[in-house]
C-alpha cells in the first residue's frame, strides 16, 4: 500500500471519528494495523493463539475420552491376566501331552521287543527247527503277546486320546489372542493420535544389541538373525566349528 | 559316546526340559538332572561331576551365556561339553556364543534328528 492510500485511509479514520462512528473506526484501524509492518506480527500472534487454543482442544478431548479411561484402567491390566491364562492353558496342556507320551512311550517299547523276541522262535518254528517242548512254549508266548497286544493297544489308545483332548486349548487360547490383539490395536490407535496432537517428531528407535529378542517372528525385524539351523550351522563353521 | 554319562539339562521351562529328556532318553542317555536357571546349575555342575550340560540362553537368574562363561571360567569345568538349545537366532548371539566358548547350537524350534546330530558332532570332537 502506498503513502497515498494510507493517507486516504488516515482521513477516513479522522473524519469517522468525528462522527463517531465506532464499528467503522475499528474496522479502518484494524485495517490500516493489518497493511501496516507491525500488522504482519499481530497476525502471526493471532495464529499462534489460534493453534494454542487448538492444541488444548486438542488435548483436553483426548483426555476427557472415554476410551482412554477405560483402556488403562480396565483392559491393560485385563490384557495381562488373559495373556497369563493363555500361558497356563498351554503349560498345562503341554504337560498334559508329555505325560501321555511319556506312559505310551514304554509300552510301545514292551509291545515290541517282545515281537522281536517271539519273532526270533518263530522264524525257527517256520524253518522246522523247533522240539515239541519249544512249540509248546512258542504257542504259550504268542497267547501271552496277543493278550498283551490287546491290553497295551488299550493302554495307548487312551493316552493318545489324552494327547487328543490336550489340544482343546487352541480353540480358546487363539479368541484370547484375538481380543487382546483387538486391544492393542486400539491403543495404538490412541497413542498415534497422540503422537499427532504433540505434533513432536519421534527419535528413531534405536535397536538395543543386548537385548534377547527370542523367536524369529516372520514379518518382524529383529536385527540380522539366522534363517533356520543351517543358518546356524554355516556361521559357526565359518567361524571355524 | 559313554551312554551313561551324567547330564545336566537347564531350562526355565519345564516343558522344554521334559522334551529334552525324552529326546535325549531315545538317544540312550538316561542320567540326566534338570536345573530350571543357571544360579541352580552352577552349584549342581561345581559339585556334581557332570559330563555334558545342555543349557537355554534365556532364563531370569542367571542367563545361559552368563552361565556358559562361568563354566568355562572355572579350572574344573574349563572342559565341559556345553550345547546351547535357544530360540535365540542373532547371528552376533550365535558369534557370542561361539567366542564364550560354546561346543554346539541348536535354535528352537529344533528336530529330534538336529538334537542328536549336534550331540554326537561334539562328542567326536571332544573324543578326537
Amino acid at each position: 500500500m502506498d503513502s497515498g492510500e494510507r493517507l486516504a485511509l488516515a482521513r477516513e479514520l479522522v473524519q469517522q471519528l468525528e462522527s463517531g462512528n465506532e464499528a467503522e473506526v475499528t474496522r479502518i484501524a484494524s485495517l490500516m494495523s493489518a497493511l501496516s509492518s507491525d500488522g504482519v506480527e499481530s497476525k502471526l500472534f493471532q495464529e499462534v493463539g489460534r493453534l494454542t487454543r487448538e492444541l488444548h482442544e486438542a488435548i483436553n478431548e483426548f483426555l476427557l475420552d472415554p476410551r482412554i479411561n477405560e483402556l488403562a484402567r480396565v483392559e491393560i491390566p485385563d490384557a495381562s491376566e488373559r495373556l497369563s491364562y493363555v500361558i497356563s492353558m498351554t503349560e498345562k496342556s503341554a504337560n498334559t501331552t508329555l505325560s501321555a507320551v511319556e506312559a505310551g512311550l514304554p509300552l510301545a517299547d514292551d509291545l515290541g521287543s517282545q515281537a522281536r523276541a517271539i519273532s526270533v522262535q518263530w522264524g525257527r518254528f517256520c524253518n522246522r527247527e523247533l522240539s515239541v517242548d519249544e512249540f509248546r512254549e512258542l504257542s504259550r508266548d504268542l497267547g501271552g503277546f496277543l493278550e498283551l497286544t490287546a491290553t497295551r493297544s488299550k493302554q495307548l489308545h487312551g493316552h493318545l486320546t489324552d494327547v487328543l483332548m490336550a489340544q482343546d486349548f487352541q480353540d480358546l487360547t487363539g479368541q484370547i489372542i484375538r481380543q487382546v490383539i483387538t486391544l492393542v490395536h486400539d491403543v495404538e490407535d490412541k497413542l498415534v493420535q497422540l503422537v499427532r496432537i504433540s505434533g513432536s517428531k519421534l527419535p528413531e528407535k534405536q535397536k538395543d544389541a543386548k537385548k534377547l529378542e527370542g523367536p524369529v517372528i516372520p514379518g518382524i525385524d529383529q536385527g540380522d538373525t539366522v534363517n533356520g539351523q543351517d543358518d546356524v550351522d554355516d556361521l559357526l563353521s565359518s567361524l571355524g566349528f | 559316546m559313554n551312554k551313561n554319562m551324567k547330564i545336566l539339562i537347564v531350562d526355565d521351562f519345564s516343558t522344554m526340559r521334559r522334551i529334552i529328556k525324552n529326546l535325549l532318553r531315545d538317544l540312550g542317555f538316561t542320567n540326566t538332572q534338570e536345573a530350571d536357571d543357571g544360579n541352580t546349575a552352577l552349584p549342581m555342575l561345581q559339585s556334581g561331576n557332570f559330563d555334558f550340560l545342555v543349557t537355554d540362553w534365556n532364563m531370569p537368574g542367571m542367563t545361559g551365556i552368563d552361565l556358559l562363561r562361568a563354566v568355562r571360567a572355572d579350572p574344573n569345568l574349563v572342559k565341559l561339553p556345553v550345547l546351547m538349545v535357544t530360540a535365540e537366532s542373532k547371528r552376533e548371539q550365535i558369534i557370542e556364543a561361539a567366542q564364550a566358548g560354546v561346543n554346539g547350537y541348536v535354535v528352537k524350534p529344533f528336530t529330534a534328528v538336529t538334537l542328536e546330530e549336534k550331540i554326537s558332532k561334539i562328542f567326536e570332537r571332544v573324543g578326537s
